[in-house]
């Protein structure tokens, strides 16, 4: 067994909500470079270069990208092989959140749904654990906004609409959230398991850098037509009217019983942060 | 972009009639923030025939929740939230003379009828963009609702803040114009 202790979990996380909050992915940067050559409207690219200025100051001013720092989804894979010493785990995750929201002058998102009280410090995170085989732990933090979250959906479809059905469906809502969620969008798609687990598929699918395609060949297929469809919708950045609606779709698909088509969407803004480390 | 204007608060109805849907506006003087809870509680007010805690009176408010400062910084980030939410209580700030509203994303068709109704502007600002928009707002100091965090209300003193004119005076709107023009088949 190896062990890992609780303070060098709440190190890391700490450290990974602060760099996921200020620091953009290459994959999202090259995608405006794309856009900004490519849109056809003039206010489209002028919105893309302000969202290109804006990761940049960003970068160099350590700020938060969005002043929604989201909320701290973490996904976790932990090797069975592990031993997890020094104190509880779901506390040092939540710690570590504590302390980077803190440190890092990102805003708590995090209130009572009722009252509405914000409980001051981002937590609870939204923790997604997995064992694995192995001696070690993966964390991958992806802080979710609430404005693009707000847009998505989980459907429970007919199996005989198949795979059609699940690409007019996201299609569908993605023409109905229109303006709202900050575009261009990052689109999870989650297909499969039960009504839980495609939720789950949609998040863990954001978890993939833009431009990078499903191994199954024919769920390639529907990313890159989905995601032309959308951009046909003529939405654009913010809403404003454009070529580019949402940067990419990124497909996950599990099996599922006999009788469902579960299939979520997972909107996410171009504020698309997710950051790992391993220890 | 069709034009580009600047404009000094508070904002005459002479101001707001003048701008079309498209045009960009950069925003100086004073602007206020507020969001869900901070509009909850207004109208609440209102309900219970008080004053508001602030003169509403050709104002914009901005739908924001910023992030922390850090040291040196007037605000934190400080990008638009979703505008939507705030659909339920925004006639009752028009009746009391708000002149502009910034956010981003699409508004009820109520809400754009009361506008015309009003002569109010809703103003779109880059979302996601707020390390940049933060720029822009020289001063920043929490008037009402303080313990709201995020969400208290703050007068905010801005140059050249940067929007968009989304619903004008008139009901014309960007996102449908701006979406017809580029939809294709």
């Amino acid at each position: 067994m190896r062990e890992i202790s609780c303070d060098e979990i709440i190190k890391v996380i700490r450290d990974l909500c602060i760099d996921a909050g200020c620091n953009l992915g290459d994959d999202v940067e090259a995608a405006f470079d794309k856009a900004i050559e490519t849109d056809e409207s003039p206010v489209a690219v002028e919105v893309i270069k302000e969202l290109k200025e804006n990761s940049q100051i960003a970068r160099e001013e350590l700020v938060p990208i969005c002043q929604d720092c989201g909320l701290a989804v973490l996904f976790i894979e932990l090797g069975q092989e592990v031993h997890i010493v020094g104190g509880d785990f779901k506390e040092a995750v939540n710690e570590g959140v504590r302390q980077g929201y803190a440190d890092g002058f990102l805003r708590k998102s995090a209130c009572h749904p009722f009252t509405r009280k914000n409980t001051g410090d981002n937590t609870p995170a939204i923790i997604h654990t997995e064992i694995v085989p192995g001696d070690k732990m993966k964390i991958t933090i992806a802080p979710k906004g609430g404005g693009s979250e707000n847009m998505s959906r989980v459907t429970m479809l007919t199996p005989a609409v198949g795979i059609e059905g699940v690409k007019d469906f996201v299609v569908q809502r993605l023409s109905e959230a229109g303006s709202n969620p900050c575009p261009p969008t990052v689109i999870g798609i989650g297909v499969g398991g039960t009504f839980e687990r495609s939720a789950f598929l949609a998040k863990k699918a954001l978890l993939r850098k833009i431009g990078e395609r499903n191994p199954d060949p024919e769920l390639a297929a529907a990313e890159k037509e989905v995601l032309e469809r959308i951009n046909k919708l003529g939405i654009g950045p913010m809403g404003y009217g454009g070529n580019t609606t949402s940067l990419d779709v990124l497909f996950e698909m599990e099996p599922c019983h006999i009788a469902s088509l579960p299939c979520a969407v997972n909107v996410q803004c171009h504020a698309a942060r997710h950051k790992e480390a391993v220890i | 972009m069709s034009e580009q204007i600047k404009l000094t608060t508070p904002l005459s109805d002479e101001d707001v009639e003048k701008l079309n849907i498209g045009d960009k506006v950069f925003l100086s003087g004073t602007i206020y923030t507020g969001r869900d809870a901070a509009h909850k509680r207004l109208v609440d007010l209102l309900d219970e025939g008080k004053e508001l805690p602030i003169d509403i009176k050709g104002q914009i408010i901005y739908y924001v929740g910023p992030a922390p400062a850090k040291p040196g910084q007037a605000i934190g980030s400080a990008g638009p939230t979703t505008s939507y939410r705030m659909d339920a209580y925004a006639y009752r700030l028009m009746e009391l003379g708000l002149k502009g509203m910034i956010g981003k994303g699409n508004r009820a068709p109520e809400v754009i009828e009361a506008m015309k109704k009003h002569k109010t502007v809703y103003f779109g600002a880059t979302g996601g963009a707020g390390a940049l928009i933060a720029k822009s707002i020289k001063k920043a100091e929490i008037v009402a609702y303080e313990e709201l965090g995020p969400e208290a209300i703050r007068k905010l003193e801005v140059e050249d803040f940067p929007v968009v004119v989304v619903n004008d005076v008139r009901g014309g709107d960007l996102y449908v114009e701006g979406a017809k023009k580029y939809r294709k088949e």
